[in-house]
């Protein structure tokens, strides 16, 4: 028998705008034990399915038909009764860790609430549970965290928080909504197969809802495939990922970027050095003390990169969140004045330029955003923002042939010329980033820096435009410097990758050197840990994990990590030079594999402290 | 004969263009769910009368606000009591003359000292907390601790002493006003700015090569709109009632001109012989001017900013 079932659940929103229909008449069962896949793309309504099951709906939605858990009816209970099944039968994990903890409470009393509620259990025997299930989720330090604020514990350990927290109660169902989306790759593989382990020891029934096919490959058995607020297939894993049916299933499949795609090699690189960055470094001064002259401490957010970019040119940079990416970028537009180092643009320094000077090169340097409609000023329209720059570097053209080059420009990128006097807040994040496109690619720039350009964007939208900007690469031969911590979607597009990890460079190579032969032991733990939108493939792969949390950028022997043999030698400010392995290959100084694998106490502790 | 008509084809392209779907700016989209606020559109509505009979109320006044009806001076109480027949709609004050007129004066120099103060504020105060939050670093701390210390100071006695000093006059009162006015102004645009200021959006503009002073005035400005307009709204009562109160102290507006807060204070002191249409009409006035400002500022603020509510 099921465990929960949903027959014919809709679920609607009263808004301003009228009555807005998130789910429709949707029917769902998932076995115990089982692991259920919900995808789909944003606004497609997975979540809300099971907010109502849940009965956490906001107060203008309304769930109607049924929802049972164990043959009980669960929808549209009163709050009293629902808490009783809330937590005890079922328990929901959110997207964002930070959120979803209450700020002010340390963990274990977080932690110890719920036990109170469904167990009846305080004082020392609820500590000791929380210990036993914070141990069960792989916690490092379990004892001490009890005693810690969400604030203090990084990203991965929260979301472990919350999973130790929704396990407390050995639930039958754990709801997984978007739990790795905001996690780095390497922790959301630690924190899916954390997942994957209590399904199988303690038997608990998954529902695993999220927008990424490979995520779903990893995990699932079964997979219902959402879209517009109803299901368009479902199907065993195997049926889905190798026989689609439907034809927005193979859009979503064939739209996700994957990693061991082979790429042909794309057109010859012109020989002309456009970008030499030298060195460059930007180090924020962080007061550690309080009083009226604090002690500063640089955090080194880039701290040593170089790298240069030949015209026509695609360079991938991936790493990490707080590895130095989006910094480097502004530190090349020098939208943040490098504190050391040389960025040269055709010979001519731009670091050292003074910014009258520096105008006229403003025009080729151009940078596409992570946030669509963040970056769009909200009182312009979309046809003013995409002039701006016309504005400043042809001051003469009338205001006529401005208004013809900004409906070509829309045109090339897709947009339709009725949406000229549209204001932001009216298109779609796919439709915005091509404003945001058409704004960088107005003055024909010959390097456009993209920052995360396509991470906030749902899959398929992600292809559009990623396929948007190679064309236009082709077009007008630009040079691309592509951020992103995607690895995927880096190998897709880019010719040679960067590898950052805390602001220096521990890999660089041909992107298919990279994948086929990394020699950093990072490079190999980031591909190791990015899913493959393959069943049997992601089934069968091996993961390298590298023990100890990433130490904060701020401690000054961070770089050592992959050098204990130095921290050993008690060369703690030794800094690990980049060597040419084979001809452009470049891995930075490391040990071997076996002994960063190994661990080692002393140097973990050293990089702790 | 049907040979390319350049100037046909460029008016054939305008009303194209004019055809074009027109974007609703936030403007448009706040200006509609103002319309749909029940209850700020009705005080807009009671302004806009209230506005209205100040400047169609004088043509309908039997009486000017000068004149002393000298025949019924004598026997306030019994012979001044509101009338229309002998043109005293509002009745008469204690010296005997007509209320209708006095009040219509008085609502006319509280409403201008609510929006001149107001809009002293709101100039000043942008303009200063705009730079000091776009500049930033030192020149920010600097403008900031001197805000800091001028809030330090009580407002009333500000007023009072710059009144006091400075001889009672209108120009003097408008300068009082807004000498204290600004400071919260400022304080609450600088800390939208500062929000802006990081937002990516800027970072595009300044990646676009657009001047500092080009971003302040195209970028950050017009996106303050929103929190100045609110927050000015809510001034022009604050102003009104700061007024009131330097008129009830007997500092302010003075003979021959008139506030409400001065004619409230007269009627306050004559409310125990019996002439309460002395007090109640200006009281009226007063109360529907504020409190429909009030209700509209915070129509505004639902309509400017959706989330918040």
């Amino acid at each position: 028998m099921a465990l929960l079932e949903a027959k014919n659940l809709s679920v609607s929103f009263d808004t301003s705008d009228g009555i807005v229909k998130a789910v429709k008449n949707i029917d769902f069962a998932i076995a115990p034990g089982e692991c259920l896949g919900i995808v789909g793309e944003s606004g497609s309504g997975k979540s809300q399915t099971f907010l109502a099951a849940m009965g956490l709906l906001p107060k203008n939605g309304h769930a109607s038909g049924s929802v049972t858990l164990n043959g009980t009816e669960i929808l549209n209970l009163p709050i009293n009764k629902l808490n009783s099944i809330r937590g005890s039968s079922m328990a929901m994990i959110f997207q964002d860790p930070l959120t979803a903890l209450t700020p002010h409470l340390k963990v274990g009393e977080q932690m110890q609430e719920s036990l109170g509620i469904h167990q009846g259990l305080s004082g020392r025997k609820a500590r000791k549970h929380c210990l036993d299930w914070l141990d069960k989720v792989r916690m490092p330090e379990a004892e001490r965290r009890l005693e810690q604020y969400p604030h203090e514990l990084s990203g991965g350990m929260r979301q472990r928080v919350m999973i130790a927290m929704a396990m407390l109660n050995n639930p039958k169902l754990l709801i997984a909504d978007e739990p790795t989306t905001a996690l780095d790759v390497t922790v959301q593989a630690e924190i899916l197969d954390l997942i994957a382990d209590l399904q199988k020891n303690e038997g608990t029934a998954v529902a695993l809802i999220t927008h990424d096919m490979g995520v779903v490959a990893r995990m699932c058995d079964r997979i219902e495939v959402m879209r517009y607020g109803a299901y368009v297939e479902s199907g065993s894993a195997d049926d889905i990922f190798y026989a689609p049916k439907h034809e927005y299933t193979q859009r979503l499949l064939s739209a996700m970027p994957r990693l061991d795609t082979v790429q042909e090699d794309r057109v010859k690189i012109d020989a002309e050095k456009l970008l030499t960055v030298n060195d460059v470094k930007v180090h924020f001064p962080i007061a550690m003390s309080k009083g009226l002259f604090p002690k500063k401490v640089p955090l080194k957010a880039v701290d040593g990169v170089s790298f240069d970019i030949m015209a026509g040119e695609t360079l991938g940079v991936v790493g990490e969140s707080g590895c130095g990416k989006s910094t480097l970028a502004r530190a090349v537009l020098q939208l943040i004045p490098p504190s050391s180092g040389a960025v040269s643009w055709l010979g001519h320094d731009l670091a050292s330029m003074p910014k009258s000077e520096l105008k006229q090169y403003r025009k080729d340097l151009q940078i596409v955003f992570q946030d669509p409609l963040a970056s769009l000023d909200p009182r312009m329209t979309i046809a003013d923002s995409i002039a701006e720059p016309l504005k400043t570097f042809r001051p003469d053209m009338t205001v006529r042939e401005r208004k013809r080059k900004v409906e070509e420009m829309m045109e090339r990128v897709g947009l339709e010329q009725s949406m000229i006097n549209r204001y932001p807040h009216e298109l779609s994040g796919g439709q915005n980033q091509r404003v945001g496109v058409a704004r960088a690619m107005i003055n024909k720039p010959r390097l456009i820096i993209c920052d995360e350009a396509v991470s906030a964007l749902d899959v398929s939208i992600q292809a559009q435009i990623v396929a948007l900007l190679k064309e236009l690469q082709d077009e007008f031969g630009m040079s691309m410097i592509f951020i992103s911590h995607d690895l995927s979607v880096v190998r897709d597009v880019s010719d040679r990758i960067m590898v950052l990890y805390l602001g220096r460079v521990v890999e660089l190579a041909h992107a298919d050197a990279i994948y086929k032969d990394a020699r950093h032991p990072y490079t190999k733990s980031l591909i190791s840990a990015v899913p493959i939108p393959d069943p049997k493939i992601e089934k069968s792969r091996s993961r390298l994990k590298i023990p100890g949390e990433l130490p904060s950028p701020l401690n000054p022997r961070a770089a050592l990590r992959f050098l204990p043999s130095k921290l050993r030698a008690g060369e703690m400010t030794y800094i690990p030079k980049l060597q040419e392995t084979t001809p452009g290959h470049w891995v930075a100084e490391h040990d071997p594999l076996d002994v960063i694998l190994a661990g080692d106490p002393l140097a973990d502790q050293a990089l702790v402290s | 004969m049907f040979g390319k008509n350049v100037k046909h084809q460029d008016l054939a392209n305008e009303v194209n263009a004019e055809l074009n779907v027109k974007g609703r700016s936030l403007l448009r989209d706040a200006r509609d769910r103002f319309v749909r606020n029940k209850a700020a559109m009705a005080s807009l509505f009671i302004m806009i009368f209230i506005a209205l009979f100040t400047i169609v109320g004088p043509y309908f006044a039997v009486w000017s606000n000068e004149e002393i009806d000298w025949n019924r001076m004598g026997d306030i109480a019994r012979q001044g009591v509101p009338n229309l027949e002998n043109g005293h709609f509002f009745g008469l004050d204690e010296l005997g003359r007509d209320m209708y007129a006095r009040v219509i004066q008085a609502t006319t120099i509280s409403l201008l000292v609510g929006l001149i103060g107001a809009f002293m504020a709101l100039v000043v105060g942008t303009l200063y907390g705009t730079i000091s939050g776009f500049v930033g670093g030192r020149v920010d701390s600097i403008m900031m601790r001197i805000v800091d210390i001028l809030m330090a100071i009580p407002g009333t006695l500000v007023i009072i002493l710059l009144l006091v000093v400075a001889g009672r006059s209108f120009v003097m009162l408008f300068i009082a006003l807004g000498a204290v006015s600004w400071l919260t102004m400022a304080r609450i645009v600088r800390g939208q700015t500062l929000a802006l200021k990081n937002r990516e959006f800027i970072e595009a503009a300044r990646a676009a090569g657009v001047s500092e002073t080009v971003i302040m005035f195209r970028h950050i400005l017009p996106n303050l709109m929103g929190v100045v307009i609110v927050y000015a709204s809510l001034l022009v009562p604050d102003m009104i009632l700061a007024e009131s109160f330097i008129s009830f102290l007997g500092l302010g507006i003075s003979e021959p001109y008139t506030s409400l807060g001065r004619l409230i204070a007269e009627g306050a002191g004559t409310m125990a012989y019996g002439t309460l249409w002395q007090l109640a009409f200006p009281l009226t006035f007063y109360v529907a001017i504020i409190i429909s400002m009030f209700f509209i500022g915070d129509g505004l603020r639902d309509a400017l900013d959706p989330k918040d509510r």
